[in-house]
């Protein structure tokens, strides 16, 4: 009697690995995500985790392993092919990376003039309509980054990463230098705008209100290795030692602060 | 033993920076002719690169060309041969003074500021999001800063040239009794068509150098502020002295010596 089939994760990295000199940061990494959901990947610093979303992204190539999106294998893709690949991506960057020398309405249009071919006139109306959409006013789609404060920027940043209806949105420290009240505002956008598009979501933090709020499932990374992976609401109940210190924030146990 | 490995590894980390400058010379140069172009960029490149360079250019080529009359005047003087001062002082511009010391203050100028800028967007992921967003680094940053620098360069030293040739005028009918008309009759009558142009083909090249060493060390730029700092001061000691060999390179090509 056949096992029935699965369904083809929509993003997976499969064995992945990754040293810099003699430190091994990713040591035969597996996480498939599937179709519409939400993965939380947490861990302390230094554990992997921005490797793991710069290799799944195609910002940096692993050592070994794949990275397969809806089943193709595109690890080593060729640099023609990855530009269009990268259209069904959407990335918020930890400090949001806009362009500084350009306008706002710019950056969040970005990719619709520059690689999509949208007019400029249409391309302005999307971004404003993203931008309204993530609670900026429209005034704010004039100004350039610089002149907008740190929540106001992710917000921008996130417009930015969902204007053009990505399949895939990965989130790198979405709550990074934000205060509580702002943090949990970036939280509640994410996952309107996830839900919205129905799309898969992929983010990396160490913010466990974040990681509760915006994930399905949270999994953990330490030195290398998955240790844990459930659903979001098990996290407190998870029989992990891993798992328990680190989101009870606790100096002992089996992680140790290396300094 | 020891010196015989540090020699050796001197010479292959020589040659692997080699190595990686001309691949990502390639790499801008292949992005240069094929499309998509972003033209906003290079028109905006262009502005910065060409036209905010136009006074630094033409103050030190005024005064470059008066000091070197001054020189010829005195040195000439020695042989009783003062009257070839405004012909030496042309082909000292034309072939050698405009394009080098162009080149040398856009590689303080623009070496600088291109590394400081694309070392700044690699600091804040900003080259990280452009490839996230469809966009390839090297066409929309590498590209039209090469080819502007390539263009405009050759324009700044033009303008040099005659600044700079105006420069040594001005001394010798000011204060060493030069007839005007017959200053720029002699400079006129002596220079040729090759002595301008050999002069313009150097300052294509140096402008690519310019570009080419402030994008790379830029884009290869790490660790954060500091990171950033080292690139700008590696751009433009490395672009300073790869701009006096290809002047050496290019001179003996083209005197056939």
């Amino acid at each position: 009697m056949s096992e029935p089939s699965t369904p083809t994760p929509m993003l997976e990295l499969r064995g992945v690995m990754k040293r810099f000199g003699d430190k091994i940061v990713l040591d035969g990494v597996d996480i498939p995500v599937a179709k519409g959901r939400s993965l939380v990947i947490i861990g302390g610093s230094g554990q992997g985790k921005s490797v793991t979303l710069k290799i799944a992204i195609g910002l940096m190539a692993p050592d070994a392993g794949q990275v397969l999106v809806d089943g193709k294998d595109v690890t080593r893709l060729p640099q023609s092919e990855r530009a269009a690949h990268n259209a069904q991506f959407g990335m918020l960057f930890q400090g949001a990376a806009l362009f500084d020398s350009l306008t706002i309405w710019e950056n969040v249009a970005f990719r619709l003039i520059n690689a999509d071919g949208v007019p400029r006139k249409l391309a302005r109306e999307r971004a404003v309509e993203a931008l309204t959409r993530v609670g900026l006013a429209a005034s704010v789609a004039d100004l350039y980054p610089i002149e907008l404060s740190g929540g106001m920027q992710k917000r921008a940043g996130l417009a930015r990463a969902v204007v053009a209806a990505p399949q895939i949105i990965f989130f790198d420290e979405p709550t990074t230098g934000l205060d509580p009240i702002n943090a949990d505002v970036i939280n509640d956008l994410i996952v309107e705008q996830v839900k919205r598009l129905g799309c898969t979501a992929v983010s990396i933090t160490h913010d466990m209100a974040s990681a509760r709020k915006i994930g399905d499932e949270i999994a953990m990374l330490h030195k290398g290795k998955i240790v844990w992976r459930g659903p979001a609401s098990q996290i407190d109940h998870s029989n992990n030692p891993y798992v328990d210190q680190f989101v009870n924030g606790r100096a002992d146990g089996p992680i140790k602060v290396e300094l | 033993m020891n010196v015989v490995q540090a020699v050796g590894r001197s010479t292959l980390g020589l040659l692997r920076t080699a190595g990686s400058v001309a691949i990502f010379a390639g790499r801008g140069v292949s992005a240069t002719f094929s499309a998509p172009w972003f033209g906003g960029q290079f028109l905006r490149q262009t502005v910065a690169i060409g036209y905010l360079s136009l006074p630094v250019v033409g103050l030190t080529a005024v005064f470059t060309g008066a000091a070197l009359a001054l020189n010829i005047y005195t040195g000439g003087g020695r042989f009783n041969a003062e009257q070839i001062m405004p012909q030496i002082v042309a082909l000292g511009i034309t072939r050698e003074l405009g394009p080098v010391l162009a080149a040398l203050m856009l590689a303080g100028r623009v070496s600088a500021a291109i590394a400081a800028e694309i070392g700044a967007m690699r600091a804040t992921e900003q080259i990280d999001a452009l490839q996230t967003l469809s966009t390839d680094p090297f066409r929309y940053l590498v590209a039209p800063r090469l080819l502007a620098a390539v263009l405009t360069l050759p324009l700044l030293t033009a303008v040099a040239d005659i600044i700079g040739i105006s420069g040594g005028f001005l001394v010798a009918t000011s204060t060493l009794n030069f007839s005007g008309p017959l200053y720029v009759q002699n400079t006129w009558n002596f220079l040729t068509s090759w002595d301008i142009t050999s002069g313009l083909i150097k300052a294509s090249v140096f402008g690519f150098i310019v570009a080419l060493m402030g994008a790379y060390h830029g884009y290869n730029a790490s660790g954060g502020a500091r990171g950033v700092g080292r690139a700008t001061t590696h751009a433009v000691v490395s672009a300073a002295i790869l701009i006096f060999a290809a002047d050496y390179i290019l001179t003996s090509l083209f005197s056939g010596k």
